[in-house]
This record gives C-alpha cells, structure tokens and sequence, in this order.
C-alpha cells in the first residue's frame, strides 16, 4: 500500500474505533443509570482490599464479574474491541509515516488514548475498574474527536531533532504515566462522588477508602513513569540542546506535573489530607497533565514545536 | 491502629502514621525565644508545611511559562517589551523574565529545602539506630492483626520458622515462645536517600553550574575559530568562571550536509538530516569528526553542538574603477520553513558614499502571480539574491551598539528596491550589476552553508547523572518495597500466624498466607497439606 493509502487505513480505523467507544460509553452510561435508580439489594462492598477477611483468605481480592450489569458487561466487551481498533489505528499510521506513531498531537492523541485504553482494559487483570468505563470511554471519545477534527496532519518525516530513539522512550513513558494518571483520577473523582452521595449504583462500588487505596497505587505507577519521563527528556535536551534543563516551557509544565504529584503523595500521607484533599490534588495533577498537552502544546511558545500544526 | 516501636521511622508529626502524642495545652508556643524558635522550626518542618509549598512551587513555575524568560528566549523578552513599554517596569519589578532566579521563587523552593533537611537529618539518626534495633515484641494478642491464622505446630517449629522468615529477607528476634520479623527497612533508606538526593541535586546544579560557560560561533564552511573569548559571538559563564581555564582547542568547519526529504509530498524538502563535519585541533594533533542534532561531540571536555545553519552567499561590491571594496561570504538568516532568508551587508568604506544593502537569499527562487520572489524549496536549486540599497549614514559612528543583522535606515536614502524607483538588484551565481547612481558594481560570486556551532562546557554533568541514578532507584525502593512485621507465636493450638504494614502495603494479606502455607508444607507429614509453596 502506498503511504496514502495505509493513512487512509489508519484514519479510518481511528473513526470506527470513535463510533464503538461511543457505543461503549451509551452502555455504561445506561447501567450507571439504571443502576443509580434502581434500590440496590447489593449493599455489600464488591471489592475486598485485604484487611478483614477471615482466616485463610485464600482467594486474591477481586470483584464477581457476575455482580456487573449487563450494560458494563456490554460495554467492557466493546471497550476492547474499539482498543483493537485502534491500536490497529495507530499500527497504520506508524506504517504511512515509516517511525513511531507519536511525533505530532495527532498521534499523541491517537497512541495516548489507545494507552489510557489499554491500561484501563489490563487493570481488569488486577482489579475490576469496569465502574470507569464512562469515565475512560468518555474520554477516549472527546480526545479521538478532537484529534481527528482539529489535530489532523498529514503523516510527514521526523526533523532531525526528533530522529532518536529518545523520542521513543521519553514519549511512550509519558503516554504510560498519562495512562495512569488518567486511571486514578477517574477513581478520585469517584471517591469524591462517593463521599457525597449515595444511591444504587454508587452503593454497588469499593469504599471511598478503598477507591482511594486503589487510586493511590494507580497514581503512585503513573507518577514513577512520569520521574522517568523527566529525567529521559532532560537527557535528550542535553544531547539536542546542550543542556539538560533549560526552564522551556513544556520542561517548566512537566515540572509542575511532578511537583504536583509529589504534593499529592506527601497529601495521602498527611493527617487532614489524606480523604478527600488528596484526592482533589490528584485530580489537580491529571488536569494539569490535560493542559499540558493541550493548551501548552498549541499556544506556548518553546523549544518543544512539535504539534505539526501551523502557528501561522 | 499504631503499635509503634523504636524500629519504625521517625515521621513529621502531623505524618499519618506518627503516633498521637498529647499535645501541651494549645500546643502554642511557650513565651520567651527559645518556645518561639521551635515552634516555628516545628511547623516548617510538618508534613502540612511540605504539601504547600510544593503546590505553591508549581504556582509559582507557572509564569515563567507565559511570559518569555531571559534564559530561555531573550528574543521573546525583546518582543514582548517593545510591545508593552508601559508594563516593563512591572515585568522588572516582579523579575517576570527571570521567575527560576526570582526572589520569590527562590524563597519558596529555599523554605521547602530548609523543611527538607530539618525533616530528614532527624529521621537519618533515627534510622541509623532503627537499622540496629531488634523488631518489636510480640504483641499480646495476634488475632486482631492482618491476616490472623493458626496452622498447626508447636514450639519445636519455630526454628524452621525462623529460617524461613530470615530467608525471605526478614529481621528476627525470639521473644519466649514467638517470633518478631520485620523487613522493609531499604523503605526507609530509600526515602531518605531519596529527598537527600534532592538536595544534593540543587547544591551540585546551583554551585557547579557557577563554572561553566557557553559559547556560539556561526561559521561559514571552509572557516575554523579557536576557542578562546574573542572568537565567539555570543558568550555566557557562570559567576566563577575564568577564562584561563577555557581548554585549547580550535575547529574548522569543513563541510555542513543537508538531506532533505524529496518523496513525501506532505514534506517535500523537509530537511531529514544535518552533518556538520569539521576538524577538530588539540594539543596532541589534529583530528576530523562529525557533528549532528542529537549527536554532540566532544572535545577537550567541551560538547560541541551544531544548533542551527543557513545560507552564506558571497558577495562583492566594486568602485567605478573595479577596486574590490567588498568580498565576504554574508550568513543571511532563515525566516521561514523554506529558507527565505534575510541578509544585511554594511559598506561604510571605499565607495563615495557609505552603502547598505539589506535583502533576501531564496535558495530555490520562484515568481509569484504578482511578480514578487518568493522560496520554493529549501535545497540550492535556482539561488537568487534580491537586494534593496541604501545611501547615508550607516550609524556606525555614533557608538549605539547595533545587531550585523539590522539596518537602521532612518538616516539614509533608498536608492534601489521599495518605493525608491529603482528596481530591487537582483542576481544570480556569477552575475554582477550596477548599483543605481553610479556607485559600482555588485556581484553575487557563489554561495556556502554556515552552521552555529555551540561550545558548552558544564561540570555538573557527570555528577548530575549519578544523583538522578539514586533518586530514581530510591525512589522506586521507597514507593514499591513493602515494609512489614510478621509474628509467629506458637500456642496451645498451634502456630499463630499474622503480620501488620508499617505504610503502605497492598500485599501483607498475601505474604501472611504465604508463610502459613509454607509452614503448613514443611510440618509434620500428618499435617501435611501437599502443597508445595517455593518462596
Ligand atoms: C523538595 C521537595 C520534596 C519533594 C520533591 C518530595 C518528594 C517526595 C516523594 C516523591 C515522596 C514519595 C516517595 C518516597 O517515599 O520517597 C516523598 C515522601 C515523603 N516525603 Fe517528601 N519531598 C519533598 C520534601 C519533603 C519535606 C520537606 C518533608 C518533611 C516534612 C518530606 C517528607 C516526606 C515523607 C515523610 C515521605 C514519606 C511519605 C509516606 O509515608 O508515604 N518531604 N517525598
């Protein structure tokens, strides 16, 4: 296939990978409806997070899968099929453009949502996150449309300050880190929601305190790969640039990420921070990590000009 | 539920996990100096004091990434000061181009690593004696702890518990009938290594970066310069430099290869690579070697980096006689993705009147619709020079310090290109004209790349990796090794069995049954399960 063509391909399953996440996202949108409305008669945690179950406790702690409404079921099913779809999406891309497929915003959002995805559906393997589907699904959707709509370039060649395998290393780690970073703050929000409210559907999910155990060690990962991505991208400054931090703009934002995150984990340790203060914080982080690599990419001016897209 | 022991680490009391203490009546400070200092040294030191200035750290970081910073893009600073005169003495006075060498950015990172060290030296003592300290005793009553259990056995087993435990990597200590382990201690090392690190890092980059320096030279193909302070262009050093020890070496740029990209036609012309090859003198002889983006090269313990090129066309202007007045290869400055790129000469000498001449290079020129040039491709394909003339005062007398890449024509008459009547002198490779009243001739000879060599010369490097090695093995010690007490304790009916996190620690439920299982296997065969567990 010619470049056009295998773009083309990649466009295309980037589009259908949109339609059955927001498929996915109307089915879990529908159970935590249904759910919230209906009285639950499962009051009991789904989750069991060590702590007080009786001698032997043999079984690893997970949920009953049985326990999901079927819409979640739906969903999740759906959720991994539009993640097949779209790291074939990404696979085609990398082929037209003949290197990685995260060179521009473009394909920042395409491998980065594929990733927020991917670790979504692997979390299944730990833990049942399926509660997030809306959260994750909804956010695929918004940031597959907006790569697709305003985000869009032709695939073009690396300049010569991209051609190294830094790029490869620095950007996928800081995919990763924003995969779980994305992961805790979906389950931050739903702790804090959770502190507040109550009905069926919130009745049917861990403990606030169990939700925020779990968003910790999720943020906690994310925040390790994001210390990586600091230190990758300040030895590839110092081989592009000749120095290793320079206060550009995209180094002072990942900069705040970090302290940010810092802050947060001094927080989940700290008497009268620890609830719903740390939460807020990791939440703070993640949205920092949106502005990051929307608004800091399009309309800082730095170093790092790598959107694809005319300023002009 | 806090069982505290002389082996758990000392935290900042406000810590989540410090033991409760009854605090003194308001906790307030006594009267007189002393109460006061401590209580003071008290709240900077808190956990509490640590989170806000951290998140007051990332505040303030946010300016400097909308207002352009001296040290990043003067370019910028110029701009937005031209553009703004009457906020400038606000810029200064807040130093908003120089927010990371602020007052008030370093106060606040300053009071973050006085908290630092005054939360982290107490706890290294503490921790140097925890280390050494023999795990807890045994509490009173196991079946309230993590993972209680009961396997069968009896005293005579503890031995073989024993050695399991210090197999695993647990401390030990008998307390009468029972076993105390504890593991995890590298948690603690590695979290006080870790925000030791941080400071190291801040010392060793805010004094090593004093010695340093950095360099720019551009330099026409065929050129050299050695390295010394005269020959640079632009030239930065930390506070203790000192030019003795800029080391002897010199480089001549012998060649800059361009690749550009000539099949994608989303990119045509797109450059993909940039060589510099150049040959590089030191003491002991001459070498060549090769410069690329991303490849720096090293020489004497300078990095050498090639940061940008462009087009040097060499021009030369005659009197009416043919007397050279004028032969210089002129490095004309790209403006734009396709190398349009703008050039100035100055002619104070040798003609009757002084002479400026300031136009652009398009390395592959093509006509517009309305007649105007324009760059087509970035590689030299069709190369034409588009010059305007000046007449005048060049201003080089006055003594203002002016740019080589600007003119100020405010003083001078324009005699060819704009609104002068004269057409632009336009040339090719090999063409000469005459310059509009009687002036001379110009010619445009041929044309060179130039590239920007940088020299930079920065002795924390080697230091800095190190310290970022620790920090991040640390930290993954710190964040990722659990810290834990087992107790086994043999009764009347049989091996009790429970364990208790000292922090954070998904995973104690599972080392608990873990080590249950593992008695089970090895006890006696009636007791035997078959189950055969290897950890
Ligand atoms: C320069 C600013 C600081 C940064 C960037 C920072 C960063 C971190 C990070 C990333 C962690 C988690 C990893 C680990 O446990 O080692 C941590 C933990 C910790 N930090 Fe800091 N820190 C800073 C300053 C401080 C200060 C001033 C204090 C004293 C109040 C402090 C006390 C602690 C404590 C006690 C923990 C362990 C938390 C726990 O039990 O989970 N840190 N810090």
């Amino acid at each position: 296939m010619t470049m056009d063509q295998l773009d083309a391909a990649g466009l295309l399953a980037v589009y259908s990978a949109m339609a059955v996440y927001t498929l996915a996202f109307a089915a879990f949108a529908i159970d935590v409806a249904k759910r919230s409305a209906a009285r639950s008669t499962v009051p009991r945690e789904l989750v069991s997070v060590g702590g007080d179950s009786p001698a032997g406790g043999q079984s690893p702690p997970a949920i009953a899968p049985a326990e999901a409404g079927r819409g979640a079921r739906i969903g999740f099913v759906l959720t991994v099929i539009g993640w097949v779809v779209l790291v074939a999406g990404a696979v085609f891309r990398g082929l037209a453009a003949g290197r990685v497929p995260w060179a521009n915003m473009y394909e920042f959002a395409l491998t980065g949502v594929a990733i927020i995805v991917g670790v979504f559906v692997l979390s299944r393997l730990w833990r049942d996150l399926t509660f997030l589907g809306v959260f994750i699904t909804g956010l695929a959707v918004v940031s597959l449309g907006t790569a697709t709509l305003n985000f869009y370039v032709p695939p073009t060649p690396l300049p010569p300050a991209l051609q190294t395998y830094w790029l490869v290393i620095h950007v996928f780690v800081a995919t990763l880190a924003t995969g779980f970073f994305a992961l805790g703050a979906g389950l931050s929000v739903v702790q804090l929601v959770k502190e507040r409210r109550t009905n069926g559907f919130l009745r049917s999910l861990p403990s606030a305190e169990q939700l925020e155990d779990l968003g910790y060690r999720v943020g906690v990962i994310g925040f390790i790969f994001w210390t990586f991505t600091l230190v990758a991208g300040a030895i590839w400054a110092e081989h592009a640039w000749g120095r290793y931090w320079g206060w550009d703009t995209k180094e002072v934002w990942t900069f705040i990420i970090w302290v940010l995150y810092a802050g947060y984990i001094h927080a989940r340790a700290t008497r009268g921070w620890r609830g719903s203060r740390s939460a807020w914080l990791q939440i703070i982080g993640f949205a920092a990590v949106v502005f990051n690599f929307t608004v800091v990419n399009l309309f800082f001016k730095g170093l790092h000009a790598y959107s694809g897209l005319s300023s002009e | 539920m806090s069982r505290s022991s002389e082996s758990d680490p000392l935290r900042p009391r406000d810590h989540i996990e410090a033991p409760r203490r009854a605090e003194p009546l308001g906790e307030g400070p006594r009267l007189g100096i002393a109460g006061w200092a401590r209580f003071l040294w008290r709240q900077l030191t808190s956990m509490r004091t640590a989170i806000v200035l951290l998140l007051l750290l990332a505040l303030a970081a946010i300016p400097g990434s909308l207002v352009p910073q001296r040290s990043s893009d003067p370019n910028g600073v110029i701009q937005v000061r031209s553009a703004n005169p009457d906020l400038v003495w606000l810029y200064d006075a807040l130093s908003l181009h120089d927010v990371y060498t602020s007052p008030w950015f370093s106060a606040i990172y300053i009071l973050l690593f006085t908290s630092l060290v005054g939360c982290v030296i107490p706890r290294l003592a503490h921790h140097w004696k925890a280390m050494r300290a023999a795990p807890p005793k045994t509490p009173a009553r196991l079946s309230r702890l993590v993972g209680f259990q009961t396997v069968p056995g009896d005293a005579s087993d503890l031995d073989r518990a024993e050695r399991m435990l210090r197999r695993l990597g647990y401390r030990t200590a008998r307390y009468g009938q029972s076993i105390s382990a504890e593991r995890g201690y590298l948690r603690e090392s590695g979290n006080l290594l870790f925000h030791t690190s941080l400071l190291a890092m801040i010392l060793v980059v805010g004094i090593g970066s004093g010695f340093g320096y950095q360099g720019q030279r551009l330099l026409v193909e065929g050129r050299g310069f050695a390295n010394t302070l005269s020959s640079y262009d632009t030239f930065t050093a930390g506070q203790w430099f000192d030019d003795g020890s800029l080391e002897p070496f010199a480089v001549r740029l012998d060649d800059l290869e361009v690749e550009y990209e000539t099949e994608n036609r989303y990119a045509m012309g797109a450059p993909l690579d940039f060589t510099a090859r150049v040959a590089v003198s030191e003491p002991s002889g001459e070498r060549s070697a090769q410069i690329k983006v991303n490849e720096p090269l090293s020489v004497a313990g300078a990095d050498l980096y090639l940061i940008s090129n462009g087009y040097a066309p060499r021009i030369s202007v005659r009197d009416p006689e043919g007397n050279v007045v004028y032969d210089e290869y002129t490095p004309f400055l790209a403006q734009d993705d396709l190398m349009t790129s703008l050039g100035v000469m100055k002619l104070p000498d040798g003609l009757s009147q002084q002479l400026g001449l300031r136009g652009f290079f398009y390395p592959t020129a093509v006509e517009l619709g309305s007649g105007a040039l324009a760059s087509g491709y970035t590689d030299v394909l069709n190369p034409v020079l588009s010059l305007q003339a000046f007449t005048g005062d060049l201003g080089l007398d006055a003594g203002i310090p002016r740019s080589v890449y600007s003119l100020a024509t405010d003083e001078m008459t324009q005699i060819a290109g704009g609104d002068s009547g004269a057409e632009s002198l336009t040339l090719a490779p090999g063409q000469s004209v005459e310059i509009p009243g009687g002036l001379g001739t110009i010619a445009f000879e041929d044309v060179l790349r130039y590239g920007v060599i940088e020299v930079h010369v920065d002795y924390t490097q080697t230091l800095v990796l190190w310290i970022t090695i620790a920090l991040i093995l640390s930290l993954l010690a710190s964040l990722l090794i659990p810290r834990r007490r087992l107790w086994v304790k043999a009764t009347g009916t049989g091996l009790e069995v429970a364990g208790l996190a000292r922090g954070e620690d998904p995973t104690l439920e599972r080392a608990v049954d873990a080590l249950a299982r593992q008695l089970r296997a090895g006890a006696a065969p009636s007791h035997a399960t078959g189950e055969r567990v290897t950890t």
